[in-house]
């Protein structure tokens, strides 16, 4: 058996690399960079799944956030003047309510993070064993199985929620289809 | 040391891919071949595609720099690298310095799945069409960001297409990609996303995809073969550097290195594509004709094969020496291109070597397949006039769509009657 490839040296390499990508998103005043980023905070993301052995997700993730919203958003942002958008003033300024609600998570995840009840922690230490090689397989028995398929109903309720929205779209831009 | 020997050797015996094995000198070495042939391929299509279409044209094409034009390609490369490099004063300069990588980054990584053979790929991946689709999908960022970096109308409007298109023929390229998913579950009961296993089952199932459930493979196939000439940004559907409207689109302001970064780009892109369509429709690394024509004399015909098609390039080569005008000016070149037959003639006789031959059989099938693909983007480019931008969407939308929904639904069923039929004679699995 090989050693795991997800040492933690990995996993601090992509945290920061997402932290400061999510920073970078919020901090830019040109639209483009901030998309570009966000871009980078996302394939960290899916490099994060990949520690994760589950790479179906990670390649889900690459394909439709990444290779998809990303370059609808871009095509959005390129089509308004980056210029005028940048010397127009921000009206996000509530820091004070940002911190406070940062902080909180933060807290919260502290909080949860060293819980322990009888003893245990809610994430204990240790390397998980799991079948990297069959994930793809492993999530289709999830959705599909005849007998262990238990997400298949709220899989499908999220596909026509999605569709519900692509309607509405489409009805909200154009007055006669 | 003796380590390090025995590490190195240890992956010899194994029956894995060097990814699958762990071994990580294996694994670079493979990386380090697997990007100096996608170089030489560039290369050797820069100067086909000349070559080929000014045929096409009846003209004669490069015939200045080497014998027929040989050198041409490196005469290009040398003037592109001594070229000014121009970034405009009011681009944006790290977004216009960044987004040829971003083109170059996704179009190699891809090949880190590709199969040249059932053990020649550099890694396998459980999710290896996923992988090679979704990184391909990033390269539409990066010809989006030079549009809009350059700060020029031709290149947002390059762009702008660019994008709309590619995004636009990804999901009739996933639909037909994903008919072909349903097929390789037949025989096994679970599907593989994996390149390898891919191949694999057509192997097993013992008939290429594009010929399974005729004529649903065949509909999955044209497709796919449509929508991957529009995902490189190909002739007939050039239009994001469509040269007549838009200069060339995404890269007009760009020059020198940077604008070779992006030939390079497009040109692996159209492998890395085409090498997608053999893998999942021709049978990858497989040899033709492997039901009509097998036994082992077949095989050993079909293993002289790589051997004698490069003894025939050589034969070319040679017929050429022979035609070359007498004229002591002809001289050098002459002589290069002896040279140059002669190396094609001996890598031909090393291929005949048992232990050579056994090895190089399956990379050879997988690049002729290739090269075919490779052969119909110059034919496309050569004889069909450029869509216009709504007939193109129409296309997309209206026509190829459709077709990869119903293709699904078809797929699906005719594939749940089929493995019911394989279950009541009892050959299936259970």
């Amino acid at each position: 058996m090989n050693p795991p490839v997800a040492t933690p040296f990995f996993f601090y390499l992509l945290a920061t690399t997402m932290i400061v990508g999510g920073i970078l998103v919020i901090t830019r005043k040109n639209a483009v960079h901030s998309a570009l980023a966000l871009i980078t905070t996302l394939l960290a993301q899916a490099a994060l799944y990949l520690m994760l052995y589950a790479p179906f997700v990670a390649g889900v993730q690459i394909i439709l956030y990444a290779g998809g919203i990303m370059v609808l958003f871009l095509f959005v942002i390129m089509l308004i003047s980056i210029e005028r958008a940048a010397k127009e003033r921000q009206f996000n300024k509530q820091w004070l309510v940002g911190i406070a609600a940062a902080a909180a998570l933060g807290g919260l995840f502290i909080a949860i993070y060293t819980t322990t009840t009888k003893g245990k922690t809610l994430f204990p230490e240790g390397q998980v064993s799991y079948g990297e090689s069959q994930n793809t397989q492993a999530i289709a028995a999830l959705l599909f199985d005849r007998v262990h398929g238990t997400y298949m109903f709220a899989f499908e309720i999220a596909s026509l929620l999605l569709l519900v929205a692509i309607i509405g779209a489409v009805v909200m831009a154009k007055k006669r289809i | 040391m003796h380590e390090l020997i025995d590490y190195i050797q240890s992956y010899l015996k194994s029956n894995l891919t060097p990814g699958a094995a762990g071994n990580i000198f294996w694994a670079t070495v493979y990386i380090l071949l697997v990007f100096v042939g996608l170089s030489i391929a560039v290369i050797a299509m820069n100067w086909l595609e000349r070559k080929i279409l000014a045929h096409m044209q009846v003209r004669l094409g490069p015939m200045r720099v080497g014998p027929h034009g040989l050198l041409q390609p490196i005469a290009d490369a040398i003037k592109l690298l001594l070229k000014e490099d121009i970034i405009p004063a009011e681009a944006d300069k790290f977004v216009f310095w960044i987004a040829p990588f971003i083109v170059v980054l996704a179009a190699f990584t891809v090949f880190v799945v590709v199969p040249f053979g059932p053990t020649h790929a550099i890694t396998d991946m459980n999710i290896g069409i996923l992988f090679m689709l979704g990184v391909s999908s990033l390269s539409v960022l990066g010809i989006v960001t030079a549009g809009w970096a350059s700060n020029s109308h031709y290149p947002l409007i390059g762009a702008l297409r660019s994008s709309a298109q590619m995004v636009s023929y990804e999901v009739a390229m996933g639909l037909a990609v994903v008919s072909v998913i349903m097929m390789t579950s037949l025989q096994t009961g679970t599907g593989t996303l994996s390149m390898i296993g891919i191949v694999q089952a057509q192997q097993t199932s013992g008939e290429w995809f594009i010929f399974k459930f005729f004529p649903l493979g065949l509909i999955g196939f044209f497709i796919f073969a449509i929508a991957m000439v529009a995902e490189t940004n190909r002739a007939p559907f050039d239009l994001p550097e469509a040269e007549s409207e838009l200069t060339a689109g995404f890269h007009t302001e760009y020059s020198g290195f940077r604008w070779s970064l992006f030939f390079l780009a497009e040109y692996s892109a159209m492998i890395a594509v085409s090498s997608i369509a053999v893998t999942l429709w021709l049978g990858g690394w497989l040899r033709p004709f492997p039901n009509l024509l097998h036994g082992s004399t077949w095989d050993l015909v079909f293993s002289l094969v790589p051997g004698l098609t490069f003894l025939f390039f050589a034969a070319i080569c040679f017929f050429n020496v022979v035609r070359m005008p007498k004229h002591p000016l002809f001289k050098i070149q002459t002589m290069g291109l002896a040279g140059f037959g002669a190396v094609l003639g001996l890598i031909g006789l090393v291929m005949f070597v048992p232990g050579v031959r056994d090895r190089v059989g399956d990379i050879f099938w997988f690049a002729a397949k290739v090269a075919g693909f490779m052969y119909l983007y110059i034919w496309y480019r050569g004889t069909f006039p450029r869509y216009r931008f709504d007939q193109l969407m129409k296309m997309g939308w209206k026509v190829l769509l459709p077709m990869g929904l119903a293709l699904l639904i078809l797929t699906a069923v005719v594939a749940m009657r089929a493995d019911l039929w394989d279950q009541l004679r009892g050959v299936g699995h259970p």
